[in-house]
């Protein structure tokens, strides 16, 4: 079993987060892919409390297991990994599901433009570059419309807003250790961000296909999730202080 | 509602909400007058809506506290099962929070 390190123990300033939630199929092939992109760098599985030989499984490919005590979500699982790097000193933490749709060979790109950039939060992009990307009919509406949404609000064009392939820095760790939207995470954490006017950019990437099990996102839950999102970034929105904070922070580049 | 309170089925302070309701209702409806008078304020011709009405705004407002209080539980909730998952981590790991 690895060792669990702090940062300063560690020869990487880097942590890979796993949410999986009964990824039995998939979860062994993700920590090895990692442990080949990112050799030294601790996978931390963080298992919402699977029915499956999923954390088996993980600790068997060599990754470590945070198990939680019940079911959180997926909202809840990455706010846990975030508060674990956190507490232990890590500078940038990179999340891949569990599922294996992310495919490992991008989290290079991600943490390269992550150190580069000084942005607070990568994301790995399936469409920030033409692609021949295949979503659902459903999903690419639903991106389609939340880019609509979220471009007057973060000034600029996001092209992936669902993307869970993400990387942060240590800056947003300290925000989301604290405050992280707990069900579907990826749109409102952008508002969060431009809240404290902190940055983000898209590196492209390709997300490869489910290897097993079945999106939880049914057409039913679309119409949910839609309402849940919108009402969420309009909290978010009216919360918003980012215009005393942007004038304190020093201008550097997207 | 008093006997609740002395069970230990409600705490007291959510049990002041429910008091009042009840107290204010009684009042209401042990009173013509009263309910006629209030009946007039809202406009209504026939008084005994005024009741219902009433009951209806005083439940709304018990439910919206309701939930206020809920969600602040589920916060807490989630925030204790994260740091009991981390800290069993560390001891499954031989490491301390803070080590």
């Amino acid at each position: 079993m690895p060792n669990l390190l702090t940062a300063a123990e560690s020869k990487t300033n880097t942590m890979v987060i796993v949410p999986a939630f009964n990824e039995e199929g998939a979860i062994a092939g993700v920590v090895e892919s990692i442990h080949r992109e990112l050799p030294g760098a601790p996978v931390v599985v963080i298992d919402d409390c699977s029915v499956d030989s999923t954390v088996a499984r993980a600790r068997q490919a060599g990754g470590l297991v945070l198990s939680l005590p019940h079911h959180l979500g997926l909202g809840g699982c990455v706010q846990t990994g975030y508060k674990l790097a956190y507490e232990l000193g890590y500078e940038f933490v990179i999340r891949v599901d569990g599922d294996g749709q992310h495919d490992a060979k991008y989290i290079p790109a991600i943490l390269d433009a992550l150190q580069s950039s000084g942005c607070e939060m990568v994301i790995g992009s399936r469409f920030v570059e033409k692609s021949s990307e295949h979503t659902s009919p459903v999903r690419s509406l639903g991106i389609i419309f939340f880019r609509a949404v979220l471009r007057p609000i973060l000034g600029k064009p996001v092209h992936d807003p669902t993307s869970g392939f993400v990387g942060v820095n240590r800056r947003a760790l300290a925000v989301f250790s604290k405050s992280f939207p707990l069900e579907y995470p990826e749109i409102e954490t952008l508002v969060v961000l431009q809240r404290r006017a902190f940055r983000f950019m898209e590196v492209p990437c390709r997300m490869l296909p489910r290897l097993t099990g079945r999106s939880s996102i049914t057409a039913l839950k679309s119409v949910y999730y839609i309402i849940h999102v919108l009402l969420g970034v309009l909290i978010n929105v009216l919360k918003y202080e980012g215009g005393r904070r942007r004038a304190l922070r020093p201008q550097t580049k997207d | 509602m008093l006997g609740s309170v002395r069970r230990a089925h409600i705490r007291v302070e959510y049990s002041v909400a429910w008091l009042v309701a009840s107290v204010a209702l009684l009042a209401v409806s042990l009173s013509p007058a009263g309910l006629e008078f209030a009946a007039g304020i809202l406009g209504l011709t026939y008084a005994p809506v005024a009741l219902v009405l009433i009951a209806g705004a005083g439940f709304l407002l018990v439910f919206f506290r309701i939930s206020v209080i809920i969600s602040k539980l589920k916060d807490d909730n989630i925030a204790l099962a994260q740091r009991l998952a981390i800290l069993e981590f560390y001891v499954q790991n031989g490491k301390g929070p803070g080590q």
